[in-house]
């Protein structure tokens, strides 16, 4: 149970070793010990080495086998992340992939494959938490999305249509399940500095895993629907909404 | 005609489904709905923090309830009655919540005696009400009126006379528990279960009815002696001697440092005779009919209570204390429960809601005391509310909260910045001095410190498994803590 002030008992992260996703259960975890966390990841030295650190935190961890892109698999396994007699406080829906985005429109498996991951994965892992959630009355939802899928742009359209569709559905997702108690979040941070953006200029207001999950944090605390990171992306991101199409290709962003 | 009716119906339903509120007419609306069907709806304490949705349901007779009890889902069922338990004790998320408010009638009263039989979903307020005329007056109040006979069980409350008369299952000389298995079993305080009730926090059973033992009054009116007290240590040593008083319970400035650390009003009083009171109010010597001043809106501006603020407030509500006055006479309403004249004064936390911190440490550990005052102090933590008091001997109840000692009660913002780690340090310190947290107050603990505070929880978890195998009875509060 989530309690007065804020501290969980049970955390679920769906993209176990997600550089934001591993923040935010960190800020999570606050000072206490004995908080349960699930790292859903495919098995690797990373999910391993995700919960040795969490371990020496103070977590009870468990480590389940997560591929969102092996459509056969991929809904038994989000269900056995979601399973357990204790009440689960937030599922982050953490994963991502990003890949080369010139590839990405010209190549149909790289652009399929985006879209099970970034889109229809996330929408499995929102259906099943939101009905994990709803019979128990209270819990949250956060979808980490992106600023990309606010506005779609030249330089990054195939990844950001693919998150866009997940927004939406959360946000929609998050209407659908207040009366049930259900919190859904979704957070929009613009660029971080983390392994999925490896080898990529720094951008203005580049953000650091950190300062997300302050942010995701913060959100969940006053129950918001929408969180932008940093704040001033939304002001930015509106006025780019506004500009018209031929301009707006040929901006640098 | 039937579309009429249909449409009345709609707004009844939606009518009696207002927030829990006392009405200014004094009578209490619970989350009354006799008769409709359960609805789905969420919950939160007295604190407005960490809502939960269940199903709500109305109780009616002892059928209705051991109907709602037996077709319980696996998130089982709890009782609510007033709300006013400031963390998660009357809520179940996805689960049932059986509204027992509407079952509020005084069953029978010993007029010799004064012991009274009533039905659970009573309020203390309408035993008052409806008993001052004939001279009795409850055994135990804590500082609302607007809990239920029930809830004082669950809770096992105490008041401003728990250092003389101890809490308020002391007084109970029955209890009719319906159980998981549908059964309505008559406890009496022979009974290793009626313990594990009072103070149980409704995870025993429903408590339908209790027979309680009322207290004789000759009047209405309070005689008060206050004293201000300039720190702490000036305040304990004042409270030595509060056996001679039935009533005690000091106000302390929680945002005054230094010297000024602890700075204090102490009131403490009896009950007047009639020969206390001046010939006109001697000539209606019972009068009571509290009324409700003022209600705080839904909607307050963040932060409305800060360190300024609260500050402000404390430095007039020090100053307007005599530094010495004896033989004041009080009513019942302005000395036992002076914030149920402000309706919803919860709300003033804003939407974040509030906490209350409620310990008691067992006599000679002053110093943790004076080491949460310390702590709250030096955080700057707005709390407006801080009480001390001293508290006599415990009675049998397992969870039962009071054990002889000193308790600290103070309210503080739930938004406020470091409060998590600070409580938690502070647990640690009332741990090691043997002391505990109050369970009606808890919205925050965690399972090791209420099996550390709480040593005989097994013993409380055997006698609820024998009585309830599957768990049927369970709520957000036994959850949270693995109760």
């Amino acid at each position: 149970m989530k309690d007065a002030v804020n501290n969980v008992q049970n955390i679920v992260l769906l993209g176990g070793t997600s550089a934001i996703g591993l923040a935010t259960v960190r800020a999570l975890l606050g000072s206490r010990s004995g908080t349960r966390v699930v790292l859903a990841a495919r098995p690797s030295p990373a999910r391993a080495a995700a919960a040795a650190e969490l371990t020496g935190l103070g977590a009870e961890v468990v480590a389940t086998d997560l591929d969102v892109a092996d459509l056969s698999v991929c809904r038994e396994q989000v269900e056995a992340a979601l399973a357990g007699p204790d009440d689960v406080d937030v599922v982050l829906v953490a994963f991502g992939v990003l890949g080369d985005q010139e590839t990405a429109w010209q190549d149909v498996d790289v652009a399929a494959h985006l879209i099970d991951v970034n889109h229809r994965g996330a929408v499995v892992c929102g259906v099943l938490a939101a009905n994990r959630l709803r019979q128990q009355g209270h819990g949250a939802i956060v979808l980490l999305s992106t600023v990309a899928g606010e506005q779609i742009r030249r330089s990054n359209f195939p990844y950001g249509s693919s998150k866009a569709g997940a927004d939406g559905f959360f946000l929609g997702l998050g209407d659908a399940v207040s009366a049930d108690g259900v919190h859904v979040l979704v957070v929009r941070p613009g660029f971080v500095r983390s392994p999925m953006t490896e080898g990529l200029a720094d951008r203005p207001m580049t953000l650091t895993p950190d300062q997300v999950a302050t942010a995701v944090v913060d959100g969940l605390n006053r129950r918001r629907r929408l969180v932008w990171a940093p704040a001033p992306m939304r002001p930015v991101m509106a006025v780019l909404r506004h500009l018209p199409r031929p301009l707006l290709r040929r901006l640098p962003v | 005609g039937i579309g009429v009716q249909r449409g009345s119906e709609d707004l009844l339903r939606w009518a009696t489904y207002a927030p829990i509120e006392s009405g200014h007419d004094g009578k209490v609306k619970g989350l009354r709905a006799t008769g409709l069907e359960p609805v789905r709806r969420s919950l939160a304490g007295w604190g407005r923090t960490a809502p939960s949705v269940a199903s709500v349901q109305a109780m009616g007779t002892d059928e209705q309830v051991a109907d709602a009890v037996g077709s319980a889902g696996p998130r089982g069922v709890v009782v609510r009655g007033l709300g006013r338990s400031y963390g998660d004790a009357a809520q179940n998320g996805g689960g049932s919540v059986l509204d027992l408010t509407g079952r509020d009638r005084i069953l029978d009263v010993d007029a010799e005696t004064g012991v009274v039989v009533v039905e659970a979903g009573l309020s203390l307020d309408r035993l008052m009400r409806d008993l001052l005329p004939n001279g009795w007056f409850v055994p135990v109040t804590p500082g609302t009126r607007f809990v239920t006979v029930g809830g004082a069980i669950a809770a096992d409350v105490h008041g401003k006379n728990h250092h003389v008369d101890g809490s308020f299952g002391s007084h109970v000389r029955s209890i009719d528990l319906l159980d998981a298995q549908g059964r309505i079993r008559r406890l009496s305080p022979s009974d290793p279960l009626f313990w594990a009730t009072v103070g149980g926090m409704g995870l025993t059973g429903v408590i339908l009815r209790a027979t309680v033992a009322m207290t004789r009054v000759e009047t209405s009116s309070v005689i008060v002696d206050t004293l201000r007290c300039r720190d702490l240590d000036a305040l304990m040593a004042a409270m030595g001697d509060d056996d001679r008083y039935p009533f005690s319970v000091a106000w302390v400035d929680c945002l005054a440092r230094g010297d000024a650390l602890g700075r204090s009003v102490l009131t403490r009083g009896r009950f007047a005779l009639q020969s206390d009171l001046t010939p006109r109010r001697r000539r209606e010597p019972l009068a009571f009919a509290p009324r409700s001043l003022a209600t705080v809106p839904d909607l307050v501006p963040p932060h409305l209570l800060n360190r300024l603020t609260v500050a402000a407030f404390n430095e007039a509500w020090f100053r307007k204390a005599p530094g010495e006055r004896r033989g004041e006479v009080q009513g019942i309403a302005s000395f036992f429960h002076p914030l149920d004249g402000v309706a919803h004064w919860n709300r003033v936390y804003g939407a974040r809601g509030f906490l209350q911190y409620q310990i008691v440490v067992p006599d000679g550990c002053e110093d943790v005391i004076r080491a949460c005052v310390e702590a709250f102090s030096a955080s700057g933590t707005a709390s407006f509310l801080a009480v001390l008091k001293r508290l006599g001997e415990g009675n049998a109840g397992h969870l039962s909260f009071p054990r002889r000692g000193w308790t600290l009660a103070l309210d503080l913002p739930a938004g406020a910045g470091g409060l998590s780690p600070m409580l938690d340090h502070l647990d640690l310190l009332v741990v090691e001095a043997g002391g505990r947290s109050y369970l009606a107050k808890d919205s925050r603990m965690t399972p090791e410190t209420v099996r550390a505070m709480y040593p005989r929880l097994s013993q409380w978890q055997e006698l609820r498994h024998d009585a309830d195998p599957r768990g049927v009875f369970t709520s957000d509060l036994a959850r949270r803590l693995h109760l």
